[in-house]
């Protein structure tokens, strides 16, 4: 089954960047996001059948730094929310110049 | 060679989780779209189990579907975000095409890498071992190399979610610094 999980997380990490390219939700990009790590995490566990128990530890420390992640971005949507009342990135372009 | 009966719920939760996905990226709404996000996360929970990663699996749920998607929604709630029709949230059909064709170049580029062939383990009898994990179980086979090898690692972890927990404290208060 290593084959067809490689192949899923594949699937899944292209669908998470086609997402991060698509959407301007700052929200919906941030799940995107997540969708890609858990993808990454799916090749981790399939490749710890071959490897050793490693790559399970891996997972954990994906999933602290994914929540760690959720945790500042979500402050910061909130705080360019209070600033300008939108979460669309097409507004959002005060570094462009 | 896993039996029929495996192969074929293997095969069920990877189609509807990528089927998930899909309808995950392509709907209006946010909730909507964080639940079905939900959805492929319960399945690739229920793939770590087929795949004999049964903590993980537990984490998968309790953590992701749990814990980082309820904060996604609360987020939602709060910015009153929920209303599909008053965000133009989807690129137009040029942006939609571009992105669709970079998505397919990325599946063919990471595709190409699987006829190659996998590197051998680095320990000899490495990888998964039955009989370490009927002696410490599935939350034991985690931990021994989380607490020996990793210890470092996961010590840091904690400074990590220490900065984060002020950091996201920070950011998110309402009040300026300089105001007082």
């Amino acid at each position: 089954m290593l084959a067809e999980s490689l192949a899923l997380s594949a699937v899944l990490f292209s669908i998470g960047a086609i997402g991060v390219l698509t959407r301007r939700n700052a929200i919906v990009i941030f799940m995107c996001v997540e969708l890609m790590l858990n993808a990454v995490n799916l090749t981790f566990v399939a490749l710890s059948k071959v490897y050793g128990m490693a790559g399970q530890v891996f997972v954990i420390f994906v999933m602290t730094v994914a929540a760690a992640e959720a945790a500042v971005g979500l402050a910061i949507i909130i705080a360019i929310f209070r600033h300008k009342q939108t979460v669309n990135l097409e507004n959002i372009n005060l570094l462009k110049g | 060679m896993p039996n029929f009966f495996y192969q074929v719920h293997f095969y069920l939760f990877g189609l509807i989780a990528i089927a998930s996905s899909i309808a995950f990226v392509t709907r209006k709404s946010p909730v909507a779209a964080a639940l079905w996000l939900v959805n492929t996360m319960f399945c690739l929970a229920a793939l770590y189990v087929m795949l004999e990663a049964h903590f993980i699996g537990v984490i998968q749920v309790l953590v992701y579907a749990g814990a980082i998607m309820v904060v996604f929604l609360f987020v939602v709630m709060l910015l009153n975000l929920g209303q599909p029709s008053e965000i133009a949230d989807m690129r137009g059909k040029w942006g939609k095409l571009a992105a669709g064709l970079l998505g397919l170049a990325l599946l063919a580029q990471v595709m190409a890498l699987a006829g190659k062939r996998l590197p051998e383990p680095f320990t000899p009898g490495g990888g998964y071992n039955a009989d370490v994990v009927r002696d410490l179980g599935a939350v034991g086979s985690v931990a021994q190399p989380l607490f020996n090898e990793y210890l470092l690692a996961f010590e840091l972890t904690s400074v990590l979610l220490l900065v984060a927990i002020v950091g996201a404290v920070v950011i998110g208060r309402r009040r300026r610094i300089d105001a007082r």
